[in-house]
């Protein structure tokens, strides 16, 4: 089975992390740059398919030239090869844009079944997993917590606020995963120094026969019209037992879908 | 100075030991239990084949890898950190530089993997500086061809855990010209008459696995002798001497822990009115902290970049040892003065640090015993 992987750098979440003044993007000079948390499962979850079913797996990601060291750490927990979708146009780029550029570097890869985070810790959208499935005409299985893998047919639990629902459908396909959906390996020093060596393809947007002003700002979509901080956080609601104190609690709970 | 592969490794282990050491660790020490889930996720990770060859299982890497692992672990928890160090230092090493082709066949795929510990006997309740004072005894019995064993060794690390499966014995296997001859003999866990006492009580180490074991008639293979008969003490000498650097690179993580948790603290504890980090008082015992930290790391690498190399390394593994013992019980003194009353509660990983310290000390040769290294080293 071929796999592809989406891989993102994003900042740190456990870290202070900014907008740009100039042009409201991730300020990556002043985070710490990490993988997408939820991506280490992706990758995770792609890994222990080919050890049980054989196959390739390859790390797809768009981003800027630093982008490689989160290239190169995914790779030390065990993919097979990397593309790394690299030009200064793609700046700016809408989330819209953003799958059209993966999508023509994913026809080039031709995968059985994509898998991807199901959101990144920086935008939080949850959409490209869906504006995928629809440009490459796959089937879309999003929001898993548990996939399995018979032939062609992939059934997910996807993970809902009630509980889950079972989907199936057939590669191809794209699944994006949740972080419930097993435990990522930590990479080992061999992985580490094999991680060296494997080959790390690198596509300009002219290899994959887009126009710079598809994508960027130019051709953006969405616009940040203005961004602020979030305020402080507002102290908590007081609730004062006079006989009712129980009713509340548990009113406050299920306005809050705790039970 | 850690090149990229070693700068990679040390961040995985720094990332394992945050989110999977550190939340649970102080209560393995509270309870004196071993961590064995910890340590199946080291194994997973391949950090006790870092030193070994793929031939046997191993990550390729080389000592000094091992060193950057054994820091990384030791700044969040020194118990793991020693489970590792002797695991692959005295357990699988001597094993792997000695053992017959048979030896290494038998044992270290297991032991490279981290799936099985092996332990290493040197010590016993008599003798431990000199260690020539061995009194436990194997005689090989010709009629059965077998060694028979007698004796004890004291404080034995790794030798008890439910995954221990092997360990190294050094015993008096006869005399030559009024000398001890002193042979190192493999002693499978369960062999009849090997007994394993019950756990220590440690000041230190409390997550570490530390018995007394006894042997009473134990009977092994002759095939079982380590390598060489009557080599035993050349050895547990190389033996000692590359653990040496490993332990150095454990007291530099201690040392390093000290100077992080002092750090945060120094930041969010306030006193008469302002964070105590604002004190210049804090503040130099902190510099004084970073700077005692870093020239400890300086000598291990030192000493681990000579003994990679192929160069002599004895004296600056003695060094390495020797500085940053003492270094990292001085560091365990002051973050714990910095943190106060909370620095006396084991709750606070200084607490752990500061318990954990005085050992470095004396396991592996004291600090007496360095020094006799290095003046002899130096022609004294
Ligand atoms: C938690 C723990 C784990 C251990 N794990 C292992 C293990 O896995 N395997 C193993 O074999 N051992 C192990 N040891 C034993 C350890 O290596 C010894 O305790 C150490 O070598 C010191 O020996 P000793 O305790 O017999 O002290 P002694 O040799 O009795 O020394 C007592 C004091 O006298 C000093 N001294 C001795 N001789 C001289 C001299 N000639 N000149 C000046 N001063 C001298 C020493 O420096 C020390 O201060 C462990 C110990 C502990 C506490």
């Amino acid at each position: 089975m071929k796999i592809v992987v989406l891989v993102k750098q994003v900042p740190d979440s456990g870290a202070e992390r900014n907008l740009r003044s100039d042009d409201s993007t991730v300020d990556r000079d002043s985070a710490n740059n990490v993988i997408n948390e939820m991506d280490e499962y992706a990758i995770e979850e792609a890994l222990k398919l080919r050890e049980a079913h054989g196959g390739e797996v390859t790390i797809l990601t768009m981003g800027p030239e630093r982008a490689a060291e989160s290239i190169r750490k995914a790779l030390s927990m065990g993919p097979d090869k990397a593309v790394h979708v690299l030009d200064d146009a793609l700046h700016g780029s809408c989330a819209l844009a953003t799958s059209k550029v993966l999508a023509a570097a994913l026809k080039t890869l031709e995968p059985d079944l994509v898998i991807a985070g199901a959101e990144s810790t920086d935008a939080r959208g949850q959409v490209l997993p869906h504006m995928l499935a629809e440009r490459l005409g796959a089937a879309a299985l999003t929001g898993a917590r548990k996939l399995t893998v018979d032939g062609a047919t992939l059934t997910i639990e996807r993970q809902t606020e009630e509980g889950y629902e079972v989907v199936t459908a057939s590669t191809p396909a794209v699944v994006s995963v949740w972080d419930t959906i097993n435990e990522p390996r930590y990479p080992s020093f061999k992985g580490i120094m094999e991680a060296k060596k494997k080959p790390v393809q690198t596509l300009s947007l002219g290899d994959l026969g887009i126009d710079a002003g598809e994508v960027g700002f130019g051709g953006a979509s969405t616009a940040v019209v203005e961004h602020a901080r979030r305020p402080p956080r507002q102290g908590g609601t007081r609730v004062n037992d006079d006989g009712e104190g129980g009713v509340k609690l548990v009113e406050f709970l299920v306005s809050e879908k705790f039970v | 100075m850690l090149n990229e592969e070693q700068e990679a490794l040390r961040q995985t282990v720094a990332e394992f030991a945050h989110e999977v050491v550190a939340p649970v660790i102080a209560e393995h020490y509270e309870k004196h239990t071993f961590p064995y889930d910890i340590i199946r996720q080291m194994s997973k990770m391949g950090l006790f084949g870092l030193p070994f060859p793929e031939q046997y299982g191993g990550m390729g890497g080389d000592y000094f890898a091992l060193c950057v692992a054994i820091e990384e672990l030791a700044r969040v928890d020194s118990s793991v950190a020693i489970t590792l160090e002797a695991a692959v230092s005295l357990g699988a090493m001597p094993i792997y530089r000695f053992g017959t082709e048979e030896q290494k066949a038998t044992w270290l795929p297991q032991l490279v993997t981290g799936e099985a510990l092996a332990a290493f006997g040197l010590t016993e309740p008599g003798f431990g500086s000199d260690a020539g004072g061995a009194q436990t005894r194997a005689v090989l019995d010709k009629a059965s061809n077998e060694w028979v064993i007698n004796g004890s060794k004291a404080f034995i690390t790794n030798s008890g855990t439910d995954v221990t499966v092997v360990v190294a014995v050094a015993a008096v296997t006869g005399e030559t010209d009024g000398r001890k001859e002193i042979s190192i003999i493999l002693v499978p866990s369960g062999t009849p008459g090997f007994h394993v006492q019950p756990g220590y009580s440690k000041v230190g180490w409390c997550a570490s696995d530390t018995h007394e074991l006894t042997f009473d008639d134990v009977r092994v293979p002759a095939a079982n002798l380590l390598g060489n008969r009557g080599r035993g003490f050349a050895q547990f000498l190389q033996t000692l001497d590359e653990g040496r650097i490993a332990i150095a690179a454990l007291a530099t993580g201690l040392a390093q822990g000290c100077v992080d948790e002092s750090l945060r603290y120094a930041k969010q504890r306030h006193a008469f009115g302002q964070p105590i980090g604002n004190f210049q008082a804090i503040q130099f015992k902190i510099a004084d902290m970073e700077v005692r930290t870093h020239t400890a790391r300086l000598a291990w690498h030192d000493a681990a970049a000579r003994l990679v190399r192929g160069a002599d390394f004895k004296r600056q593994a003695a060094i390495a040892k020797l500085h940053a013992s003492e270094i990292a019980v001085t560091n365990a003194r002051e973050a714990t003065q910095i943190h106060g009353g909370y620095g006396f509660m084991n709750e606070f990983p200084v607490a752990r640090f500061w318990r954990d310290s005085k050992i470095l000390e004396i396991g592996e040769g004291t600090s007496e015993v360095q020094r006799m290294v290095i003046a002899r080293d130096l022609g004294l």
